[in-house]
């Protein structure tokens, strides 16, 4: 099992939602944050005098699949963020020791599906 | 002898008398006369003021109904489309509606309203308002994806050719106006005009990215939700207010009893109109929905605008809860069977229940106000709603005609529709390099 965890430009989530749905990847968690990498921030201007903007909102996303599911997952969100410009975004991959649904009680690949 | 000195006498006393009456009486005419002026110049300037605030009841509204990321492009161009408008209206606009007329059909003098005093001071004040108010109409039907650019060529085209010249024909004694068309306040005059324009905008514009999926030959239309329902609400408060300007202000008199017959019929209208939509959308969704009853309110505002003086309260209160009703329906058919993008609704709330209102006059006027216009339902035959039809119709077809030519030309230059990629981060940072929220966690991944 691993758990994905991608930063992703805020704009481009519609389309990696719609790539995640056409792999049948269904499970997605999705917060909003603050980050800066090599794209080092923009400039806006506000009454005529420029403002840097350092941190750059992003949008993370947290997937955690069976070891089938982790190429088609990374792909997907490759597929739907992808534009060519700096910024879009990094992917992680990390093992994930296990999962256990609350309600249930169920333990590992049975609770992640 | 002493007879005739003394009937001489008394014919001078007479003619004396009857003299000095007369300039007494004079006098007082001349003084009713300031009065009378003074009442209106009071009257017409504080209806101008009123009707000037429906710029920011559009403006919240807009804002309201749109997303986070769009909000300071949308106050941008609800500025500078009244600025930029006025300028128009003031250079060239005044002159096409209110020029002497060549035909019927344009006005010919006053450009830069040349030789004008007083009294025409005032009557373009409070006529530039309703201009502006036309040209911000379509700025909610064409929001989320405009570019700014092409917005300001479109608000000064519109205020300066579109509007003044369908205006003249109807407000200015032109051709419609010498076959009887009665529209009072301007729900032709103004709001159809601006919703034609707005229907042709959002047409050749295209729709968001995101709101109609195709697939497979299917299309499924997609709710973009708006930021912020109190500031949406605000917006018609203050429009519904602005509009005590509108409707009232047009009996362009400050000492005409019917203001407030005026008045009382709007309020009905409107109360109607927000019932209407309210029932309507509770009927057909399941919950009354907040965003159709405040697009009601004002669908009732529109329709009743024609009709307001010449319906009685009963009449206004059919016209608005039938345009309640009718904007609801009006909405979903633009949305789901068009296809065509209104974020606001502009076009539903003042084309459709503007044409509806004009028709209504046909129908509830009751003859009492102005003998002249009797509709339909109190004996008058359908000569009245005959006419109220071609004037809809020919204006319908004036303002598809220009602004399709308008838009046409500004999409072949690639001025009105900004890039995917601007569209998708907000025009906010894309046209004006600012956020509306700055300091606020809002995102712009939807």
């Amino acid at each position: 099992m691993r758990l994905i965890i991608a930063y992703i430009q805020p704009h481009m989530l519609n389309s990696v939602k719609e790539e995640l749905y056409k792999a049948e990847v269904y499970k997605i968690s999705v917060t909003n944050s603050l980050g800066c990498g090599q794209q080092k921030g923009y400039t806006e201007s506000y009454r005529g005098v420029a403002i840097e903007v350092n941190l750059l909102k992003k949008t993370r996303i947290e997937i955690a699949v069976n070891e089938d599911f982790v190429q088609p997952t990374i792909d997907a969100i490759i597929a739907g963020a992808h534009t060519g410009e700096i910024g879009d975004g990094k992917i992680f991959v990390l093992p994930l020791d296990t999962v256990i649904r609350i309600r249930s009680g169920e333990e590992g690949s049975a609770a992640i599906g | 002898m002493g007879k005739t000195v003394l009937r001489r006498l008394g014919g001078v006393t007479v003619l004396l008398f009857i003299t000095s009456s007369l300039s007494a009486e004079g006098m007082m005419v001349e003084e009713m006369l300031r009065f009378e002026q003074a009442f209106d110049m009071i009257w017409l300037i504080l209806a101008a003021a009123l009707v000037f605030l429906m710029q920011a009841g559009f403006a919240m509204v807009e804002a309201g109904l749109t997303r986070a990321k769009n909000a300071g492009n949308i106050m941008m161009k609800n500025l500078m489309d009244f600025s930029a408008g006025s300028v128009a209206y003031w250079a060239v606009g005044w002159a096409l509606m209110y020029g002497a007329s060549a035909a019927g059909l344009i006005g010919t003098d006053q450009f830069f309203l040349a030789g004008a005093d007083g009294i025409v001071y005032r009557d373009w004040m409070f006529q530039v308002v309703f201009a502006a108010t036309a040209a911000t109409i379509v700025s909610g039907a064409m929001a989320e994806r405009t570019k700014f650019t092409g917005y300001i060529i479109y608000s000064v085209v519109i205020s300066a050719l579109i509007y003044p010249i369908s205006g003249h024909w109807i407000w200015n004694g032109g051709w419609l106006a010498e076959r009887g068309f009665h529209d009072f306040a301007g729900s032709t005059v103004v709001h159809s005009v601006g919703a034609w324009s707005a229907l042709v905008g959002a047409y050749v514009l295209g729709p968001r990215r995101g709101k109609y999926l195709r697939k497979n030959g299917e299309v499924s239309v997609k709710a973009i939700p708006g930021h912020n329902m109190p500031l949406a609400a605000l917006g018609v408060f203050l429009l519904w207010f602005g509009w005590y300007g509108f409707n009232a202000g047009s009996t362009l008199s400050g000492t005409d009893p019917t203001i407030a017959h005026v008045a009382v019929t709007t309020t009905l209208a409107a109360s109607a109109g927000a019932i209407g939509a309210m029932s309507a959308s509770w009927a057909g969704f399941g919950k009354p929905d907040l965003s159709m009853s405040l697009n009601g309110a004002l669908a009732g505002l529109v329709g009743i605008t024609a009709g307001t003086w010449v319906v009685n309260p009963p009449g206004s209160l059919i016209i608005g809860l039938v345009s309640g009703v009718l904007v609801v329906l009006a909405v979903e058919f633009i949305d789901k069977v068009l296809h065509i993008d209104d974020p606001v609704g502009a076009v539903s709330v003042h084309g459709v229940c503007g044409a509806w209102g004009t028709l209504a006059v046909g129908l509830f006027a009751d003859g009492v106000n102005d003998p002249g216009i009797t509709g339909l339902f109190y004996g008058g035959g359908t000569d009245q709603l005959l006419i109220q039809l071609l004037g809809i119709g020919a204006v319908l077809l004036w303002v598809l005609a220009t602004a399709g030519i308008l838009f046409g030309v500004l999409k072949s230059m690639g001025l009105l529709r900004v890039t995917e990629k601007e569209e998708l981060m907000g025009l906010d940072v894309g046209e004006h390099g600012m956020e509306s929220y700055s300091g606020f966690q809002i995102f712009s991944n939807m």
